[in-house]
């Protein structure tokens, strides 16, 4: 509450509209989540994680990132979503609750979730500790292109050819003959 | 002008004119090409009795399905089925954000320009299979399956056909696009500007042709085949739900003609007027709405002229014809960017 007070008063030095929205797209993204692990119809399991995935985007706009906001939206909420959608539909299309899914493993999944929340945060603490990063305007693309293309053009490469990899091994394995 | 107002107020308007655009050209484009232009082409009058040559008779439609039953299958899955049509709306909302009709008169004016309209076109393909998949009818089940099948193939042409006007405008800025043409040149010859279909005629075909597919509009209209699917997976639909999947349908027409038009017809400006120009602020829109009209009508042409594509015909052309013909696009495209 404190946090709250000192944000809307006139000379704190905190970006108060980012953080009030910040706050309600969490706050949606987390109930997200957590229907998305709790549900026991598919379907809707995937049109949950939708609004979780929409949620990143939205955070990331409040950052400025917009290239990264959109390919967020271009490639998540696009394709890998409608992937898994496509393959419920066509496989088990079962409308209504799938009793199966409730005997899922939930313990073994909370510790890997405990494990990998732990993890990233660490990384995040030891990575900006108490740094306030200043965000002026929206990230130029022409800023993103040219940090990818020359200071990290290595990474790029080996991601594009494990993707290269990955494309051929798909069509060796769907192929027939 | 507007410089004058605040931020908020100048929102507002931005928020209002978006609504405006998007429903004023799919009333438009319903009423000349689909009521009009096609019973001319089949020998008839079309509407004659709501207003002067039947030009109220969408209102009179709207009024139609507004009074009907909102049906749901006992079936179905409520939420789902009642959300699909929103989700396809709001797609079309978010495309038309990036479509700008003058040097202020635009919606957004951001970076990642085009880049937004292909990340938000996609959105719609989730309402597509919620709604098939949540009317609990296997006819739209089926549909709402061929449907994501055909715009997951066709968005891969659509983009890559976009890469080539990115590469030689060098931005993705939609305005950056228009100013790029306008102050282009043909050999030396700055007449005209230069607008992309000149230098990017192949892009601009492979780009009308997967729009047509993303618009499931015949030949490509496979997933509401009325012969296979009685109507794919707007079947269960009916009342103000079915209105909005109709509205989406021309709604997104409007506005994939509109961002056509900014990457290859040239966008707003007029050759001769300072693109900067207030009174562009008034004219870029009408030579948008012009060019809209003009492309939609090739859309709609096409729609009532061929019969449609099998299925696998429909794969085939997207992943052994279009993909491959805008990959060596873009290939010619950068090796002229860099050589000269």
């Amino acid at each position: 509450m404190t946090a709250l007070l000192a944000a809307i008063s006139p000379d704190a030095d905190i970006y108060v509209a980012q953080n009030v929205f910040f706050g309600l797209i969490a706050v949606v993204m987390l109930y997200s989540a957590y229907r998305v692990v709790t549900t026991i119809n598919i379907v809707h399991a995937a049109l949950w994680l939708v609004l979780v995935l929409a949620g990143v985007a939205a955070q990331f706009i409040l950052l400025g990132a917009e290239f990264v906001a959109v390919t967020q939206v271009l490639v998540y909420i696009g394709a890998v979503v409608v992937l898994f959608l496509f393959g419920i539909m066509l496989t088990r299309a079962s409308l209504g609750d799938d009793e199966t899914v409730r005997e899922e493993k939930h313990a073994m999944a909370a510790v890997v979730g405990v494990l990998l929340f732990s993890v990233m945060a660490l990384a995040l603490i030891d990575t900006w500790g108490d740094d306030r990063i200043v965000i002026d305007e929206p990230q130029r693309v022409q800023e993103v292109s040219d940090a990818i293309f020359s200071r990290y053009i290595i990474p790029f490469e080996a991601v594009s050819v494990l993707l290269l990899a990955a494309l051929i091994g798909a069509i060796v394995v769907a192929r027939k003959d | 002008m507007i410089a004058e107002l605040s931020y908020w107020q100048e929102t507002a308007i931005r928020v209002g004119a978006g609504l405006g655009a998007v429903l004023l050209v799919a009333g438009t484009l319903v009423y000349v090409h689909l009521f009009k232009m096609v019973s001319f082409m089949q020998s008839r009058l079309g509407p004659m009795e709501a207003g002067p040559y039947g030009s109220l008779q969408l209102l009179a439609e709207v009024g139609k399905h507004l009074q009907k039953e909102d049906i749901f299958p006992r079936k179905a899955d409520r939420f789902v089925f009642a959300a699909a049509p929103f989700v396809v709306l709001a797609s079309t909302f978010l495309l038309v954000v990036v479509v700008p009709g003058g040097p202020d008169a635009w919606f957004v004016n951001n970076d990642v320009g085009i880049y937004l309209a292909m990340a938000v076109s996609s959105v719609s393909v989730i309402g597509i299979l919620m709604a098939g998949w949540g009317s609990a009818n296997k006819y739209s089940l089926l549909g709402g399956l061929r449907a994501t099948g055909q715009l997951i193939a066709y968005e891969l042409p659509l983009i890559l056909a976009v890469v080539g006007v990115v590469i030689q405008a060098g931005t993705m800025n939609m305005q950056g696009i228009v100013f790029a043409q306008a102050e282009g040149e043909i050999f030396g010859w700055g007449g005209i500007g230069n607008p992309y279909i000149l230098t990017q005629g192949v892009a601009f075909l492979i780009f009308l042709i997967a729009m047509q597919a993303e618009l499931t509009q015949s030949p490509f209209d496979m997933p509401i085949a009325e012969s296979e699917l009685v109507s794919g997976y707007m079947t269960e639909y009916s009342g103000m739900r079915f209105l909005m999947f109709f509205i989406g349908e021309f709604a997104t027409a409007g506005v994939f003609s509109a961002v056509a038009a900014v990457l290859f017809l040239g966008g707003w400006y007029i050759p001769g007027i300072d693109p900067t120009d207030n009174i562009m602020n008034v004219l870029g829109p009408l030579v948008m709405f012009a060019k809209i009209v003009i492309l939609t009508f090739l859309v709609f042409w096409v729609r009532f002229t061929f019969p449609r594509f099998r299925e696998d015909q429909l794969q085939r052309l997207a992943w052994k014809f279009l993909i491959p013909l805008s990959l060596a696009n873009i290939v010619v495209t950068a090796i002229f960017k860099v050589w000269i």
